[in-house]
């Protein structure tokens, strides 16, 4: 079963702390002590998503292994800019190699550590959605393939941002990239193709497999800190809206991912060994061209040539999602 | 230097990157006015002691409360409440039930005997108060606490003014009245029963008084002329409910017809109910959505089996019937004759037409400015005699406990400042709290939380209270309803989003604070505030 939500103290497990829950139960995010893995004074862009859900993620590593932790990085934003050199923000070890390598890198901490039997040290590898879903794949699928003790998180901005907004194989259809022009009778990305990494993911019968977004916290961080308690592969990919790559206002990036999640649009469950175990339901749903319309990448389906046709087969995919997915629950809404 | 597991090397830090420089906008931390607090006519912080019955600290929350209010028990039963009214979370579900939480407050701290604290300080002023009404005991209450030495003085054998003598008792158990006035007076405010100022400026002299408030209310009933035969009973509506505090009830017969259509004739139509009549019917001239009572009061009142005619007018009243005349609604919706009667059965006619003030004590005080029959005060409660503050249903306002109790509170500050020859300044309000202020995303979806209704068999025969109270569960429940629109409650939200470590957070009861060395502007803060409490606003170039 998903994160147990707390039915009603004003704001129960909505937001990040609250001063009427007991301290156990509430967020790492909330604690005072908090590690803050990537520290200010980095150069991410103003309402990073991907910065956000780093520090969301990492941090709730770093708690659940009581700072035991070390990660490895694959080129991308997040990594350039944390640690130009020679400063950085990651408070944690931290090492970059290459941009498709990441998760070769990790396995072979993980490797040396247990060689020099010090297992309490744990290892996580991250990158973004090009470094995981495209060039990382090959070395991501052998370390799942080989089941190699490794946490690996991909903070998914449907694009390579970092290069300049280029298609990858998780931008969803009909977004506009600069390599997919918003120009003839099907303008933005191709529909049918892409990856579903999470599924690839699942069927490599890996211990465990989630999605997670920056609108949902208390999720995310129980999906990290079980991921932690498990040995193996594991797979964890986080929804983080991209302000520049995207066209939407700084302030919006949680906002746009909440969206996401409630048009059925980013399904947001997990898998263990291969079987989905449980689902973050929609609570208010939402249309898709509520999620649409406030970013730029999608600014060609609205206005004086619209594409309602291409809106509604966005709309369809969302729709195949919530019925793939069971994300409604009957009567649409989870709280009392 | 303790560096963190496997570092060896010193890292150079990206603190040394000072990314507030990139910002062109900065959040900032503010406190917007709740809308309820705005609606309150006793100013109570309402939002402010909600925040302490949130986390169950009854004691705060009723402390809070009070500073306002010293009377919440009575205020959590006969409130209009406008603040529900306005409450942001109608337009989410329904309001918070403010008016039920500030009568369990009341209730708890009659129960477990919380008092007020003593006044710090004695400032040697004596001030007289005169009328023990909901204003008159609010004013005494503030100026105690504010160190002067109060003396009320009271015309009827019993304080409490309308409270007691006019709103009936199954809606005020006079046990919580008592206990509420006890309080107040325990401050060491003397009241003088059966004390009626006859001439306020020789009142004032014969007692030294440095200043006077008064708060005599509106007790002389209306009247109108009805054509009677001596056989029919015409009594006016004050004078049956004040009968009903006294030794002998009043006799209305089993047919009664009440005139009028304000709270008053509700209240006196449920009476006669409740004194056995088996017919209570109210004669009003308009129509229901045109009439001044409330309308719960309106469906309370048949649900236990009064009777309305609407659109109608009492022509006579002759032995044993009255002839009433119906009534049609112009365009501008005022009534008018038909010319079509109708007789009605009735023992006795009660006329509720509203109050009018015995200014008779102000005679010959110069300087006064009389109008429509209720005294002029300026904004700082002062009529045209300096020293002399008036409030409550004497002046020029809605005749309501809560308006009284908050005059009482406005007039004592401004008493207090007038004795310390000063100005008594009013804080400037902060913006208001809207609803667009809001992210209601965080908020659990909850329904307001219904409050037990009397039987309809003892509703109808007796004078028990008809509204129950909420338990300790319901009432923290309904408490944690409250949004805490515009006032920070510390769910630390801003302190989780921020992409950029740019907030600090300071524990308990003390918020948060912004780095705005790294703070970059992007606000997400600000749009992921639950509850409004911070803002951009443009950095200067
Ligand atoms: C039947 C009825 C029901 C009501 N129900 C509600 C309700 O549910 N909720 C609500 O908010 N409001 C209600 N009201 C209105 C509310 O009761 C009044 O607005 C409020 O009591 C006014 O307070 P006050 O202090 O100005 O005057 P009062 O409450 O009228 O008190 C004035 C006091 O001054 C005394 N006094 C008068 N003259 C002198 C004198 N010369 N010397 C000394 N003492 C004097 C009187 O004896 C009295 O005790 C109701 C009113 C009536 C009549
Ligand atoms: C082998 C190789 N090819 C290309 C690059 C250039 N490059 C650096 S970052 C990046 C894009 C990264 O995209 P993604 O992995 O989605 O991460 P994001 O920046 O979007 O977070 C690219 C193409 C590189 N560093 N190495
Ligand atoms: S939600 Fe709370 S603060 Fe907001 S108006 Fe209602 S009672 Fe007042
Ligand atoms: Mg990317």
């Amino acid at each position: 079963m998903g994160f147990q939500t707390v039915k009603f103290y004003q704001t129960g497990t909505f937001t990040v702390g609250n001063r009427l829950l007991a301290p156990d139960e509430r967020s790492v995010q909330a604690d005072e002590n908090r590690s803050n893995s990537i520290n200010s004074g980095h150069r991410a862009c103003q309402g990073c998503g991907e910065a956000l859900g780093a520090r969301y993620a990492i941090d709730a590593a770093m708690a659940e292994s009581n700072g035991q932790l070390i990660a490895a990085n694959a080129t991308g934003c997040l990594e350039v800019f944390s640690t130009p050199y020679p400063e950085s923000s990651w408070q944690l070890p931290w090492i970059h190699s290459l941009f498709g390598n990441a998760p070769a890198v990790a396995t072979g901490i993980a490797a040396a550590m247990k060689v020099k039997g010090r297992h309490e040290v744990r290892v996580v590898a991250q990158g973004g959605d090009g470094g995981t879903t495209d060039i990382g794949f090959g070395c991501l699928s052998g370390m799942f393939e080989r089941n190699d003790d490794v946490l690996y998180i991909c903070y998914d901005n449907e694009a390579y941002m970092n290069t300049g907004v280029q298609r990858s194989s998780a931008t969803p259809p009909a977004a506009r990239t600069a390599t997919t022009m918003p120009v003839g009778s099907e303008p933005g990305n191709v529909f049918g193709q892409g990856k579903n990494v999470p599924e690839i993911a699942m069927a490599h019968n890996i211990p465990y497999v989630a999605t997670a977004t920056v609108a949902d916290l208390r999720d995310l961080e129980y999906k990290v800190r079980k991921a932690m308690r498990l040995h193996g592969a594991r797979y964890i990919q986080i929804f983080v809206p991209c302000p520049l790559g995207w066209g939407t206002a700084s302030h919006d990036t949680i906002r746009m991912a909440r969206l996401a999640k409630e048009t059925g649009m980013f399904p947001v469950f997990e898998a263990e060994h291969g079987e989905v175990t449980g689902v973050v339901k929609i609570r208010h749903k939402v249309a898709i061209e509520e999620y649409l319309k406030p970013q730029k990448r999608f600014a060609h389906l609205f206005g004086k040539h619209a594409h309602p046709e291409t809106i509604a087969r966005l709309q369809a995919i969302a729709d195949r999602n919530i019925r793939k997915y069971g994300l409604l629950d009957e009567g649409g809404n989870q709280d009392v | 230097m303790s560096k963190p597991f496997a570092i060896t090397l010193k890292p150079g830090t990206s603190l040394a990157n000072l990314t507030g420089t990139w910002r062109s906008e900065r959040p900032v931390y503010l406190d917007r006015l709740p809308p309820c607090n705005n609606a309150c006519p006793a100013g109570e912080n309402i939002q402010g002691w909600l925040f302490h019955a949130e986390s169950g600290d009854y004691e705060q929350a009723w402390r809070v409360l009070t500073e306002s209010n010293p009377m919440p028990a009575v205020m959590g039963r006969v409130c209009y409440h406008p603040c529900e009214n306005s409450c942001n979370r109608a337009q989410l579900d329904s309001a918070v039930g403010i008016n039920s939480v500030e009568r369990f407050l009341g209730d708890e701290a009659i129960k477990l005997g919380w008092k007020f604290a003593a006044p710090a300080t004695t400032s040697g002023k004596k001030v007289l108060v005169v009328g023990a009404g909901p204003s008159g005991l609010s004013a005494a209450y503030h100026l105690a606490r504010l160190g002067h030495q109060v003396e009320i003085q009271e015309a009827g054998p019993l304080s409490g003014g309308m409270m007691r003598f006019g709103i009936p008792k199954y809606r005020l158990p006079r046990e919580v009245l008592d206990a509420e006035v006890q309080r107040i007076l325990d401050l060491g405010v003397t009241l003088k029963l059966n004390t009626k100022v006859a001439r306020i400026e020789q009142s004032m002299k014969e007692g030294n008084f440095d200043a006077a408030f008064l708060a005599v209310g509106a007790h002389i009933g209306k009247r109108t002329f009805i054509p009677a035969g001596d056989a029919t009973k015409i009594v006016d509506a004050v004078s049956v409910l004040r009968s009903m505090e006294g030794e002998d009830k009043p006799m209305l017969g089993r047919r009664v017809v009440i005139y009028g259509g304000g709270n008053t004739a509700i209240d006196v139509a449920r009476t006669a109910k409740r004194l056995g009549a088996t017919e209570a019917i109210i004669v009003y001239r308009r129509t229901r959505d045109k009439m001044p009572a409330h309308d719960f009061e309106v469906e309370e009142a048949l649900q236990e089996g009064v009777m309305i005619k609407w659109l109608s007018t009492i022509k006579q009243a002759g032995e044993g019937e009255i002839t009433v005349e119906k009534m049609q609604l112009d365009d501008k919706g005022y009534p008018q004759p038909t010319g079509e009667y109708e007789t009605l059965a009735a023992d006795s006619v009660v006329l509720a037409l509203g109050q009018d003030v015995d200014l008779s004590l102000l005679e010959g005080v110069p300087g006064l400015e009389l109008k429509d029959g209720t005294v002029q005060v300026s904004s700082n409660m002062m009529t045209g005699h300096p020293g002399i503050f008036a409030g409550g249903d004497m002046v020029p306002s809605e005749r309501t406990v809560t308006v009284a109790i908050g005059h009482g509170k406005k007039a004592a500050r401004n008493i207090d400042a007038w004795l310390r020859g000063t100005v008594h300044q009013a804080e400037a309000k902060h913006e208001l709290a809207e609803f667009q202020n809001l992210n209601t995303w965080y908020y659990s979806d909850a329904h307001q939380t219904v409050r037990p209704m009397l039987d309809i068999i003892r509703r109808q025969t007796s004078f028990d209270e008809v509204q129950g109270g909420l338990d300790e569960t319901n009432a923290l429940f309904e408490a944690r309803r409250c949004l805490s629109c515009g006032n920070c409650f510390e769910c630390d939200n801003c302190y989780g989003v921020c992409p950029d470590n740019a907030v600090i957070k300071l524990g308990p009861g003390k918020r948060f604070e912004f780095k705005y060395d790294y703070c970059k502007g992007c606000g997400l803060c600000v749009a992921e505030c639950p509850c409004g409490a911070i803002k951009m606003v443009a950095e200067e170039t």
